[in-house]
């Protein structure tokens, strides 16, 4: 098992050797991408990555931990049928959010919310917010993978929310907390271990989905100029572009996936670091 | 000698089955008062009704009245918040909230009251003195609330209650997860917030009672049987089922 | 002493219970309309026709994913003979062998890397490991891509639900004078079998409906899957991509819809039976 991870790294690292010659530790700050000129940089699709996951964390989050809250507490038969049908939102293929994406929310987004935001709240006024639009882009492709991080994040939620003792809910609540208060600073201090590896499980989903961001981002290699911009991401661009690269573009697609692993990794051992660096913090032993 | 709290028909029940039946008591202010009884009887079940705690779940109900300094805190404009942190509760196990030792004591103040830095360092000082912990963890008051033993976390859960300055202290077998030195301790510590406080806790241990109590509320089966003053339970039971609880012919 | 306003406080719980309302409101109806959309526009050009005729280019006679279907079947299958048996072998090691306790940690160790893995890296994995030195796009890579997706989940899961089992049925077990191997395939395996089955059945329906790394494994075929071993495979996933982005025609489009249905009515049915008839009996409730 620990061979094939690490074989996996090797292999990748090997396959992408070409590119790390020919760029350097450049590639990762360059925005050129052209084939023709054999000119390649990961920035587009590195930021591209980082800006879809902060979308769609922003607006999960706060989703989930307010839909978890509602579960947990809603007679138990609706807490169960909710259940399911979270479930449900969570097995429901990728690739079906994309063609929802593509066929139904794109041309919403350009006909009726964008709109709504640029001309009737203003919002262009926001640096990052442009106000040319068509529908495709970073914003659009955040909005699809909060909806599909949404029920696993909240499956999480509401289990930390479930396990908590009895005695020190009824411990918050005996010293006049609201609900929000008890919920906030004790039950969700107390299973922080848990939210936290909800949070990250949803980060990780959110950084390497394929398919519902291919369908919606727009794949323009170019550096985004704001969040209604069509862009792309190192996952999209690897299955955009694979089956056409060879030689030097092929090395620079395996190079990519190389940083995006390395991405999943560091999440992985960043949340293992805040979980031990705060623990006397949070008051474990 | 004030009344602090009077109960009158008190019923209560989970979902269909009626835990309290008729339950009438008058608590007087500054005492303390034990309430005893057989396990299952109903007397945990009475004192939650006082903060209204019980309201967590969906499926429990109380009828009748609690009056607290003349005012029924059944009604429904009762503010269950300003409630809760005028009458104040300890629980069976410690249940010390996972964060530093101070942290646990300022919380609550933050809760209910705006103050500064200063002030807040004053009153948990305070609060800790009070339930005579500050000797002990002075010294760590930044370090886990979890980490300090059980007798202590008991303690600091006390401390926690008095910082935001209740009138009453609900302690519901407070020392039944501690070892007895540690028991001992708290014992003395309830005799010393006796002046500030009006105290009610339930224990299982008759000599407890005996030992800390002013007035012995006996508890069977969901209704209150005799109460009065502990001397007198003890000594010259008027009720035969007490008698017999009390001389541990059942328990 | 000040008291901080009990109308503030108050407010905010009551803001957030209104949220916590409307978020969990938002969730299903997304769900709801995710579904609603699919049956809509994939029973326009759903018929018979498209569950026995093959695939074809645009412009020819009959229309169909018979062969996706099949190619998807025997994909998701081909991962289940892969991964089951040693994930099933590796949970129960994690469960009931507690004394190698550095085995454990390592295997727990990869099993979370590979979960926080994307699915698209480890379509590049088999791609290199298989696909290259083979020389050709086949369905048992996308197999192996798929099982290897599968295997930490059936891992976990195992574990979980072994751990479920009460340990004096294990102790009545060895009592009775059976040895270690058989009173844990004989007695806790047994009572833990829905609960494992229930976890089999979910990862599968998981994978059926993954795309990314199929497009660097299976790919596809307009043809039935007869070249399983050896050449690309046809499937559902990877013909609703290639339909709904790659096809500027409305036909194409309509069949991706139909194919997207098939795979949504067969996901959603697995989750629904599983949960209906595996739920209930878990072993101790």
């Amino acid at each position: 098992m620990l061979l094939l991870v690490a074989g996996f790294c090797i292999q990748l690292l090997l396959a992408s050797s070409e590119a790390w010659e020919r760029f350097g530790l450049g590639f990762l700050v360059s925005s050129e991408w052209d084939p023709a000129a054999e000119q390649f940089g990961a920035l587009p699709s590195i930021i591209g990555t980082i800006v879809t996951t902060i979308i769609a964390l922003l607006i999960a989050l706060p989703l989930a931990f307010a839909a978890a809250l509602y579960i947990v507490d809603a007679p138990k038969k609706i807490s169960i049928i909710l259940g399911y049908a979270l479930d449900l939102l969570a097995a429901i293929p990728s690739v079906i959010y994309g063609m929802w994406g593509l066929f139904v929310l794109a041309p919403l987004m350009q006909k009726t919310i964008q709109p709504f935001f640029v001309n009737t709240l203003h919002l262009d006024a926001i640096p990052f917010v442009n106000s040319n639009y068509n529908g495709f882009g970073l914003f659009s492709a955040g909005v699809i993978l909060s909806v599909m991080i949404l029920p696993y994040i909240c499956a999480v939620l509401r289990d930390v929310l479930q396990m908590t003792p009895l005695v020190l809910k009824e411990a918050a609540y005996g010293i006049g907390c609201t609900k929000l208060e008890a919920s906030k600073d004790i039950i969700l201090r107390y299973g922080i271990r848990g939210v936290l590896g909800g949070i990250f499980i949803g980060l990780g989903r959110a950084l390497g989905e394929t398919m519902a961001v291919l369908f919606v981002i727009g794949n323009m290699m170019n550096m985004p100029a704001g969040i209604f911009d069509s862009a792309t991401t190192i996952s999209a661009t690897l299955a955009n572009n694979f089956a056409e690269a060879d030689g030097l573009q092929r090395s620079v697609l395996f190079a990519l996936g190389v940083i995006l692993l390395l991405m999943c990794l560091s999440i992985q051992i960043g949340s293992q670091w805040f979980l031990h660096a705060t623990k006397a913090k949070r008051g474990e032993k | 000698m004030g009344i602090k709290i009077q109960t009158q028909n008190l019923n209560f029940f989970y979902g269909n089955h009626q835990a309290l039946f008729d339950n009438n008591l008058v608590i007087p202010a500054n005492q303390i008062t034990a309430v005893i009884g057989p396990s299952g009887c109903g007397k945990s079940t009475h004192l939650r009704v006082y903060n209204r705690i019980f309201e967590l779940y969906r499926e429990q109900k109380a009828t009748g009245e609690v009056i607290i300094d003349g005012k029924n805190i059944l009604d429904n404009d009762v503010d269950v918040l300003e409630l809760r942190r005028k009458v104040g509760m300890i629980f069976q196990k410690p249940t010390p909230f996972p964060m530093s030792v101070f942290d646990n004591v300022a919380y609550p103040l933050n809760l209910h009251y705006k103050l500064d830095k200063k002030a807040i360092e004053e009153r948990v000082e305070q609060a800790l003195r009070g339930a005579s912990l500050w000797d002990e963890v002075k010294d760590k008051l930044y370090s886990s609330g979890l980490a300090l033993s059980g007798g202590q976390q008991q303690r600091l859960c006390i401390a926690r209650t008095i910082a935001s300055e209740p009138e009453i202290l609900l302690m519901d077998e407070p020392t039944s997860a501690i070892d007895p030195v540690a028991t001992l301790k708290i014992e003395e510590l309830m005799d010393s917030l006796r002046e500030r406080f009006t105290i009610v806790i339930v224990t299982h241990n008759m000599q407890q009672a005996a030992r800390i109590s002013d007035q012995t509320v006996f508890f069977y089966k969901g209704r209150i049987i005799e109460y009065g003053q502990t001397k007198d339970i003890f000594t010259n039971p008027k009720n035969k089922q007490t008698e017999e609880y009390i001389t541990g012919r059942f328990s | 002493m000040r008291h901080r306003s009990l109308f503030l406080r108050k407010l905010k719980n009551k803001i957030l219970t209104i949220f916590s309302v409307c978020a969990i409101g938002f969730a299903i109806s997304i769900m709801l309309w995710v579904i609603w959309v699919v049956i809509d526009f994939g029973k326009e050009a759903l018929s018979f026709d498209l569950f026995i005729n093959c695939s074809a280019p645009f412009g020819s006679m009959s229309y169909g994913f018979a062969n996706a279907i099949l190619g998807t079947l025997l994909i998701t299958l081909g991962a289940a003979v892969l991964a089951v048996p040693p994930a099933l072998l590796a949970g129960i090691f994690l469960s009931e062998f507690k004394e190698y306790t550095r085995t454990a940690n390592s295997i727990r160790f990869a099993c979370n890397v590979l979960m926080g893995m994307p699915s698209i890296l480890v379509g590049l994995f088999v791609y290199m490991i298989i696909v290259v030195p083979t020389g050709q796009f086949s369905g048992l890579a996308g197999s192996i891509a798929l099982a290897i997706l599968m295997f930490p989940v059936i891992v976990q899961n195992t574990e979980n639900m072994l751990a479920m089992v009460p340990d004096t049925l294990r102790e009545s077990a060895l009592a009775l004078g059976m040895t270690r191997m058989r009173a844990i395939l004989y007695i806790v395996c047994r009572s833990a079998r829905n609960s494992l089955l229930t976890g089999i059945l979910l990862s599968l329906s998981r994978v059926s409906g993954e795309t990314a790394p199929l497009l660097f494994t299976a790919m596809f075929a307009d043809s039935f899957p007869e070249g399983y071993w050896s050449q690309p495979t046809a499937n559902l996933p990877v013909l609703i991509t290639e339909y709904a982005t790659n096809s500027p025609f409305e036909e194409m489009h309509q069949i991706g819809w139909s194919a997207a249905l098939v795979v949504m009515v067969m996901v959603l049915l697995v989750n629904i039976f599983v949960r209906i008839f595996f739920r209930e009996k878990k072993y101790g409730n």
